[in-house]
């Protein structure tokens, strides 16, 4: 079965750059870029929700099917 | 599917003003989490609260709310509640708000036993006004108006609720994220006072002054040094040696709730005229 992959939606507006869902993404999915954060290998992506739910900030969302 | 937290937000009001990093923000989700998994009604549910960081919360919560004078969340709350007994009241604060200036209105709303959910995130700090230590903060520790360490003894804000009389107290922490929902939503069904305590993290005022290199160390902190309450049964004293309880940490249904008291108060004034 074809794995599907996740959106993850970032919402740049909101993130103050806190490194906390790049450094507790068990996958390494995401990573700075700059000032805020970025995907970097969605395909590594487990859909573990994690950094949906740690953000402080709203600014991450992982929308799966 | 992603959570859906646009339904609780004011609209036009995020980014919220909390620092890279504060917990608050993970708070505040859980809250909503919470609010959500009980169905609540917007017009049927009032978030109240002090003056601090913390307090800021309501601000951004789309239903009833109240922003009230420093440290007298509890009091207002408990206006609230007499005036309307139906309605879900809940209260956000810091440690600062509740347990110092508002310590007073915080123990005697425990003694009541008023069906409220008071929600305390203790960061150890007054973050707001520029770090002052607060009575949540270790002794030792740092701040703005301790630079050579606190020389207090510190609250622990659980065990100091139990006492008072609160009926269900509940220890959770920003790191573990999703069971800060699962805590508030079994404190509001609790009826009776319920204290729901979050240890959180201020890298701006705290962690800073207290060697923290960054958020992340702190949230590595609040990981190692929480111990849920089955697993702490397993552990012997040394091994539970500087580590923090979490989950539900006492329940107690068998106390009469105060705004049911009330009602036969007022039924007992009625009868006798």
């Amino acid at each position: 079965m074809e794995k599907t992959l996740p959106k993850i939606e970032i919402i740049e507006k909101y993130c103050k750059g806190c490194h906390i869902c790049v450094e507790f993404c068990p996958k390494q999915v995401l990573e700075m870029q700059g000032f805020v954060v970025g995907v970097k290998n969605l395909e590594a992506c487990i859909k573990c929700m994690q950094c949906e739910l740690r953000c402080p900030d709203f600014a991450i969302r992982v929308i799966t099917e | 599917m992603a959570f859906d937290y646009d339904k609780w937000i004011r609209p036009g009001k995020l980014p919220h003003i909390w620092c890279p990093g504060c917990g608050h923000g993970i708070v505040m989700k859980g809250l909503i989490r919470a609010l959500e998994t009980l169905k609540l009604e917007k017009n049927n549910t009032a978030v109240v609260s002090g003056i601090g960081c913390a307090s800021r919360l309501p601000g951004y919560i789309d239903c009833c709310t109240l922003h009230t004078a420093h440290g007298r969340a509890a009091a207002f709350a408990t206006g609230v509640k007499m005036a309307k007994p139906e309605m879900n009241v809940i209260l956000v604060g810091g440690d600062g708000d509740g347990t110092a200036i508002g310590g007073n209105h915080f123990i005697h709303a425990c003694r009541r036993n008023i069906d409220m959910t008071y929600i305390i995130m203790n960061n150890y700090i007054y973050g707001m006004t520029g770090g002052q230590f607060s009575p949540a903060t270790p002794t030792g520790h740092k701040a703005s108006t301790t630079p050579y360490g606190n020389p207090d003894p510190c609250f622990d804000i659980a065990k100091l609720a139990i006492g008072a009389g609160a009926t269900f107290v509940a220890r959770g922490t920003a790191f573990h994220a999703n069971q800060i929902d699962k805590l508030i939503v079994e404190a509001i069904q609790h009826k009776g006072f319920s204290v729901v305590e979050i240890l959180d993290d201020c890298p701006t005022t705290y962690g800073r002054r207290n060697k923290y290199k960054s958020v992340i160390e702190m949230m590595n902190r609040l990981k190692e040094v929480a111990v849920p309450v089955k697993a702490a049964e397993k552990m012997t004293a040394e091994q539970l040696q500087g580590k923090i309880l979490t989950g539900v940490l006492y329940k107690d249904e068998t106390k009469p709730e105060y705004t049911a008291e009330y009602a036969k108060v007022i039924e007992r004034a009625k009868a006798s005229k």
